[in-house]
């Protein structure tokens, strides 16, 4: 667990970067600090790995104080991927991503060893040990940042706004390997962003801060959404916070039926019992099927594409297994809202 | 003057100019040991001045600017400064030539360091690298192409000027342009002048190729 308490940030031109922030990020959880540039949240950041010192207050990393640490000792300690990566140009991919097991003394070979694995992990082939940062693409690169941040196994990882130079489809793509990664490795993240979506996406808990450096709500992701502190966070979540919260829930527990027969649609399958398109006398509108994993907001989003307004349904295996209506999605998302509004 | 270019010639080649105690091979050779010897001297000063200065930040404009100041400085006065303070010996000749050679090795130090991605230093620091490790494993190699190119142009510069050690009665290949010039043999003048030119001229592109044969990895 990561502990902010009473922690101030002046710097020696005068400006408050952080005020009196006190703080927990949970162990094994994604903390986001989300806000507009100039709010503090980097800064809040890079005091727990000591990057920057704090002006006052405390902050406590696994229960020691971590101005009481040796400030490199404490960063090998610690993950850190940084925007652009900042990789090493001069040494080869492979090298880059065992600069922290040389810098604690593992043999060369051993580093590489664990490099390697590395590479496997955060899904890079592994050919591209031997290339230099250069000739990657940026979500290569980014890639490789985190590979370099996991490869002493650190518990914290700290991420500084690691998706912000690449593109959006590259952007989701690292941000589900990101998913997939914490689900394995349980580590306590601190990521900063100012991407909304993609705090609600990765967070746990979410932490927006205002310029000047004051937090201004610390919450679980549904919780923000539907009940932001203030008319700041409710500006900055955006107008349509309500449907980033349907991004939240599953369609797991909104009941299907059998597709519909007669009428003017009909649902038309493929030899395996796939849906493939809606069809008419004189019309096709293929369709996208949905399993359960899928979020509210994608059936909403399908259910209004669809000219019957009904979602199909498949397994795992992508076999239907039945339909929704646009009004229990509706009915859903509206309990959805009921719900975080009233719990948490 | 076709007359001059063809004594030239048959000078340059003429086998009994390149041997004995003053036969071109034994001038180049001194020419090359006071350069070899000022640039080394001018790098043992100016290489950790730039590193220190790059790496830290501090002091660069009191560097930078002794630095035009010493290039600034007529290099004939300094030897015969130095000779009057000193005496005749090679002192003066080398003052001179490691306070020519210094600025280009500073500065361009200096530069390599500035050079350097700040992302690049800020992840080495956030790996955990202590301020010595960033020096040596992130920003030296870093900064080594421009750090090459000042010791490259140091070299030149010296290997140009290095004539004046004959100002002062030693060798080199300023042998035939003083004596030359002292017996109004132009061309023993020009002899010595294009000797020096040419060896200038190779050594650059000698120490540019090496340069982008060890940098082929790098980008820009």
């Amino acid at each position: 667990m990561i502990q902010f308490d009473a922690v101030h940030k002046r710097f020696p031109n005068g400006t408050t970067a952080v005020h009196d922030l006190s703080l927990q990020m949970p162990e094994g959880g994604v903390t986001v600090l989300v806000g507009s540039s100039g709010c503090g949240k980097t800064t809040t950041l890079r005091m727990i790995n000591r990057m920057v010192e704090p002006t006052s207050g405390t902050i406590q990393v696994g229960g020691k104080d971590v101005t009481r640490q040796d400030a490199a000792e404490l960063r090998r300690s610690i993950g850190y991927v940084i925007q652009q990566a900042g990789l090493f140009p001069h040494r080869t991919v492979l090298d880059n991503i065992a600069t922290v097991p040389l810098l604690l003394g593992w043999s060369r070979r051993r580093a590489r060893t664990k490099a390697a694995e590395l590479l496997e992990t955060v899904g890079l082939p592994a050919d591209t040990g031997r290339r230099y940062p250069h000739q990657l693409s940026g979500g290569q690169q980014q890639r490789v940042g985190v590979a370099r941040a996991l490869a002493a196994d650190p518990p914290v990882l700290l991420m500084d706004e690691p998706f912000g130079a690449v593109d959006p489809v590259v952007r989701t793509q690292l941000q589900d390997e990101l998913l997939r990664l914490q689900k394995e490795l349980s580590k306590t993240i601190v990521f900063v962003t100012h991407d909304v979506d993609e705090a609600v996406r990765l967070g746990d808990q979410i932490a927006i801060f205002r310029t000047g450096g004051h937090l201004v709500q610390c919450a679980a992701p549904a919780e923000l959404l539907a009940r932001p502190a203030d008319d700041f966070v409710a500006d900055f979540l955006g107008a349509e916070r309500g449907l980033k919260l349907l991004s939240l829930k599953t369609l797991a527990e909104v009941p299907q039926g059998p597709a519909p027969e007669g009428g003017p649609w009909s649902l038309v399958l493929d030899e395996a019992n796939r849906p493939v398109h809606w069809a008419s006398k004189d019309a096709e509108i293929p369709v996208r099927p949905l399993r359960d994993g899928d979020s509210l907001l994608a059936a909403l989003n399908e259910s209004i594409a669809s000219p019957t307004g009904l979602i199909a349904r498949v397994d795992a295996t992508g076999v239907l297994s039945g339909v929704t209506s646009r009004d229990d999605i509706h009915q859903h998302a509206g309990q959805a809202h009921t719900e975080a509004r009233v719990t948490a | 003057m076709y007359e001059l270019f063809k004594n030239l010639g048959a000078w340059l080649v003429g086998s009994e100019q390149w041997t004995g105690p003053d036969g071109i091979a034994h001038r180049l050779a001194e020419h090359l040991q006071y350069s070899l010897l000022a640039t080394l001297i001018a790098a043992a000063i100016g290489l950790p001045l730039g590193l220190l200065i790059g790496h830290t930040g501090k002091g660069a404009f009191v560097a930078i600017n002794l630095a035009s100041f010493g290039r600034a400085l007529p290099t004939v006065g300094l030897v015969v400064l130095v000779f009057l303070a000193g005496g005749l010996s090679m002192l003066p000749v080398y003052v001179a030539l490691v306070a020519l050679a210094v600025p280009a090795i500073v500065t361009n130090t200096y530069a390599g360091m500035t050079a350097v991605d700040p992302d690049v230093k800020d992840a080495a620091r956030g790996q955990g690298m202590r301020g010595h490790q960033v020096l040596l494993q992130v920003e030296l190699p870093l900064a080594l192409p421009l750090i090459m190119t000042g010791l490259r142009l140091a070299l030149i510069q010296v290997v140009a000027t290095a004539t004046i050690a004959a100002y002062v009665s030693f060798g080199g290949l300023g042998r035939y342009v003083f004596d030359g010039l002292a017996q109004r043999d132009l061309v023993q003048v020009l002899g010595g002048a294009v000797l020096v030119a040419v060896v200038a001229v190779i050594l650059d592109l000698a120490l540019s190729g090496l340069q982008r044969f060890l940098f082929r990895h790098r980008t820009a």
